[in-house]
């Protein structure tokens, strides 16, 4: 599972009203190498939530994005480098997605994050 | 040349999991001869529901060839062993889309709405009864309840809430589905639609109808009859201003 995936991804349980994002339990990271591609990248910074990649990928042991981040740093090639190694070539192999308001635990195996509910929690 | 299509010899299976079948040729036949259009539609994100072993979005990375690197591509399926022969069958064709073992897109709708600008779904569409619907392992492959609509009917209301302002559908129906009431459904919503591409086989009468967000066609009355326009000369089905 990616970071970007990760981004993408709140807790689903009936009742729960902040939902993301998720919180990361590290068991395995593994990193991929991907093709880079700036327009990929201009595109999804619009979608990101920042704060929230920026935990995902501290958690993950990576701590090169800036705290904060701005449009104009899209012009910076360093900065696409760092957003495009902590969205994309990170990923979580083997853990688990916390939701943030309730502790459930949505295991991740094989770098696939399992969010089917249980009866009680749809 | 490169194959455009995912190849059946490098297909993972599992006794759980539904095979490539005519219906998921289908898709991918009608994928294919829109090619030109999806590449020049440059999608960011690509979603397919119902991923099954993996043939078809397997298939449309590999048909979006270059331009696929400037795309993300994600796949759901509610059945975990068939996430898991999606992982392998994209494995073995070196291609690489997120997986996410869930309902339809529960856990995703919040942060992908209005972000998805292709969407493709071959969905359990078999009328069974209803009880059959959403069982562990193969039947909810095909089990579609009462018309094969049970599964459809809650996905087109995710998938408006997910596709972007460009965004386009594919879905496989049955004509069991009533495709002429899903449209008008669809239409309700903002949407034209068009039979990409019909085929019968033994068994079954398969349409693949692409959907998208038209602002013209929400405003024009609805039409009395469900027959297909007939003057376009065969495929004209509820299109709205602009034709795909
Ligand atoms: C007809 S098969 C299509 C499989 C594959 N896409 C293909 O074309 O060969 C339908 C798939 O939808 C999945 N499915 C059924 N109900 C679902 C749901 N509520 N959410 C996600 N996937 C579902 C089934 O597990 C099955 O893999």
């Amino acid at each position: 599972m990616r970071l970007l995936t990760h981004n993408m991804l709140s807790s689903n349980i009936k009742g729960v009203t902040n939902g993301f994002p998720l919180l990361i339990e590290v068991e395995k990271v593994v990193e991929k190498q991907v093709d880079f591609n700036e327009d990929f990248l201009r595109n999804m910074f619009a979608k990101i939530e920042w704060k929230a990649l920026v935990e995902a990928s501290r958690t993950m042991g990576y701590t090169e994005l800036p705290e904060n981040s701005e449009s104009s740093m899209l012009n910076s090639d360093e900065f696409l480098r760092k957003f495009h190694h902590a969205l994309l070539e990170l990923h979580l192999e083997e853990g688990a997605l916390v939701c943030p308001e309730t502790g459930r635990k949505f295991p991740v195996n094989k770098g696939i994050p399992n969010m089917l509910l249980h009866e009680d929690e749809v | 040349m490169l194959s455009r299509t995912a190849q059946i010899r490098l297909m993972s299976s599992h006794p759980e999991v539904y095979d490539p079948c005519d219906d998921s040729f289908a898709l991918v036949d009608a994928l294919l001869a829109d090619r030109a259009n999806l590449v020049e539609h440059h999608p960011s994100i690509c979603m397919e529901v119902g991923c099954g072993s993996g043939y078809v979005i397997t298939s449309l990375v590999l048909m979006l060839g270059e331009d696929s690197t400037g795309c993300h591509f994600i796949a759901t399926d509610i059945n975990p062993h068939a996430v898991g022969v999606t992982r392998k069958t994209m494995e073995a064709h070196g291609c690489h889309a997120e997986l996410v073992t869930t309902d339809i897109a529960s856990g995703l709708e919040m942060r992908l709405a209005g972000s998805v600008d292709v969407m493709v779904v071959n969905p359990p569409y078999v009328p069974t009864p209803e009880y059959e619907v959403g069982q562990f392992g193969i039947a909810s492959a095909w089990a579609g309840g009462e018309n094969g609509r049970s599964v459809i009917d809650k996905i087109l209301p995710v998938a408006d809430k997910l596709l972007s302002d460009k965004g386009w559908l594919y879905l496989v129906t049955l004509t069991a589905n009533n495709p002429s009431e899903i449209c008008l459904q669809m239409r309700k919503k903002g949407y034209a639609s068009r039979i990409v591409l019909q085929r019968s086989t033994e068994e079954e009468s398969l349409h693949i109808i692409k959907f998208w967000r038209d602002l013209d066609t929400q405003l024009e009355p609805p039409i009395p009859t469900i027959t297909p326009n007939g003057s376009s000369g065969g495929n004209g089905f509820l299109g709205g201003g602009r034709n795909y």
